[in-house]
């Protein structure tokens, strides 16, 4: 009994489980809108775009935030010059950029190997966060759920429907550059937690989740939500005996749900689309 | 029924400026919109169409029609010329929630997880709060709207569960909750039956007779004459703005769509024994067909008919 208790005698441990459940459930949030805007790969290209401004932060001893806010607004910058400028499709184009920023990133990290390692940018390093970067994590997370909390209605209707969303005065494309904005805001927040390979599972797989559980908007949130906090909680949890690494964990506890879900959901899984498929075969 | 509606805009605004009924009315002056690539979309355009009209919005793919909803939406900025909505710009008539939008069936995300009664209460956000609570009266609006439609049944349908013809009318309840004066029906008859679009076009006469402005871009040029109060012919400018008994004539129609309408006429012999000089024409933009028969003008330039197919 003491010994599934042993995590929360620690500080750092009980520090990570906060900081991973509240990472999860904003991020979570984030991908309910991500995943229905077929929007998936840009979060991707956000997650390892910053890693460069992440590092360069780092030499020069400036809050990571501010870096990677700095270089996921070049990144976006560069993507629309490339589209604009050429006539390659979008995955290309974001596809060349990432990898361009990641690629730097890591030259950058691996020139100045004594400011920060490579791995607990790609991997992320949540068991040994500072507390100083704890809090920059938490603050970042309060405030893109309090936004979302007061504008997940707003930014539902431009998503849905442009259009209406003007004809009811609305500003589209604030709201989307407001929406990009938590999200690069939040990839930061990721990339402490489960490291830049694993954000885009955290800023997808929740929703996708969501989505095949139910039919309306709101519920989606809710469980994307519950499923990131619980999985990131949980994961920073059982890593602890697992000795794994903390990303990782949380990343296959959601796809653990995902799946189960793929395969149960009462209305959109496969089970229930057998089940239907037979009632209307002869 | 009425429950949730303002009654026409004609009647006088007792409620000083708090919540003054605006109408409808658009007034579209000079109006020109050049896109940045250097393509002229539209070129001095101007008509004008007054509270409890039905105007049909008629032309080719690239006569211009959508690039006149997206200026009157405020998603395109005119080069020169002006929009008054209720004698009001477009931003303030925005604002105003005055503007509906019925969009056309492609741009809609089916799969998109709200139900029936979500998407009418998009309708009412415009007149939410700044957290768009919505209140007992939205509610009740909400209700209204979809009664007034026959969706109440299907109020808490995904929106890709519904057949064709109640995807229409899911977004003209959310027109109707939005209390809109000037709605802009994108291509409302596309991949509909007969009965849907007979249920349609008795709705938007209802709503004519609440004094609202219904501007409708169709390629169902049959239905045209059947309900649209006005017509604007549209080739980047307007080829014939009015009633629809003098504008929707052939020859305007011809020059609208120079020869990209399917035509078919029959006359003389092939038509009467006798020697009746009227003829049968149809023409059609692979929809409804249109039909006339006897006009008394026979074109003079149709010469000999060829009929393009």
């Amino acid at each position: 009994m003491t010994e599934i208790l042993a995590p929360f005698s620690y500080d750092y441990m009980v520090k990570a489980m906060w900081v991973a459940a509240m990472v999860g459930g904003v991020c979570g949030f984030l991908s309910a809108y991500l995943t229905l805007k077929g929007w998936s790969l840009i979060g991707d290209a956000l997650a390892h775009a910053v890693v460069p401004g992440v590092a360069v932060a780092y030499v020069l001893k400036l809050p990571y935030a501010i870096g990677a806010f700095v270089a996921a607004v070049l990144a976006a910058l560069a993507m629309l010059i490339v589209k604009s400028g050429t006539r390659l499709r979008e995955d290309a184009v974001i596809g060349v950029v990432f990898t361009a920023f990641f690629a730097s990133g890591l030259l950058i990290v691996s020139l100045n190997p004594t400011s920060v390692n490579v791995q607990s940018i790609v991997l992320g390093n949540i068991l040994g966060i500072s507390d100083a970067d704890a809090r920059q994590v938490l603050a970042i997370s309060f405030v893109t759920l309090v936004v979302l909390a007061m504008k997940w209605r707003d930014l539902m209707v431009v998503f849905f429907d442009e259009a209406h969303a003007r004809a009811i005065g609305l500003r589209p494309l604030a709201m989307k550059t407001l929406f990009f904005a938590l999200l690069a805001g939040m990839t930061v927040a990721a990339l402490q937690t489960v490291g830049a390979a694993l954000v885009i599972a955290m800023v997808i797989t929740p929703g996708a989740t969501g989505y095949l559980l139910t039919d309306r908007f709101e519920r989606m949130i809710l469980f994307a939500m519950g499923i990131g906090a619980t999985t990131g909680g949980l994961g920073a949890y059982l890593s602890f005996f697992l000795d794994g690494a903390t990303g990782g964990v949380i990343v296959c506890l959601q796809t653990l749900v995902f799946l189960t879900a793929f395969v149960f959901a009462p209305k959109h899984g496969l089970l229930a689309q057998r089940r239907r498929a037979r009632m209307v075969a002869p | 029924m009425r429950a949730g509606d303002a009654g026409p805009s004609r009647a006088t605004a007792v409620g000083g400026q708090v919540d003054r009924p605006v109408d409808g009315s658009l007034s579209v002056e000079g109006l020109s919109v050049t896109y940045p690539n250097g393509n002229a979309a539209l070129t001095d355009v101007s008509f004008r169409l007054e509270p409890g009209t039905i105007c049909g919005l008629v032309g080719i793919n690239g006569s211009g029609k959508s690039t006149l909803f997206k200026s009157i939406m405020g998603f395109v900025k005119p080069r020169s010329g002006s929009i008054l909505i209720g004698g009001r710009t477009v931003g303030a008539a925005l604002r105003a929630n005055v503007v509906a939008y019925v969009p056309q069936a492609e741009e809609v995300d089916w799969s998109f997880p709200v139900l029936v009664e979500d998407v009418v209460m998009m309708g009412r956000y415009g007149r939410m709060g700044f957290l768009r609570i919505p209140s007992k009266d939205d509610r009740r609006k909400v209700d209204a709207a979809l009664d007034r439609v026959g969706l109440s049944d299907l109020r808490h349908r995904q929106i890709g569960e519904l057949s064709g013809g109640q995807k229409k009318r899911v977004f003209l309840a959310r027109a109707l909750a939005q209390e809109g004066r000037l709605i802009l029906l994108d291509e409302p008859f596309t991949g509909v039956d007969v009965k849907t679009e007979a249920a349609i076009v008795a709705l938007l006469r209802e709503m004519r007779d609440e004094g609202r402005v219904m501007l409708v871009s169709t390629h169902n040029l049959g239905s045209v004459p059947d309900f649209c109060d006005q017509v604007v012919l549209l080739l980047r400018s307007v080829i014939a703005a009015g009633p629809t008994g003098e504008t929707f004539t052939q020859a305007n129609l011809r020059r609208a769509f120079g020869g990209v309408l399917r035509r078919f006429s029959l006359d003389g012999s092939i038509l009467h024994d006798d020697d009746d000089s009227r003829a049968v024409t149809v023409l059609t933009d692979d929809e409804r067909p249109v039909v006339f028969y006897g006009d008394k003008t026979k074109d003079a330039d149709a010469g000999p008919q060829k009929s393009s197919s």
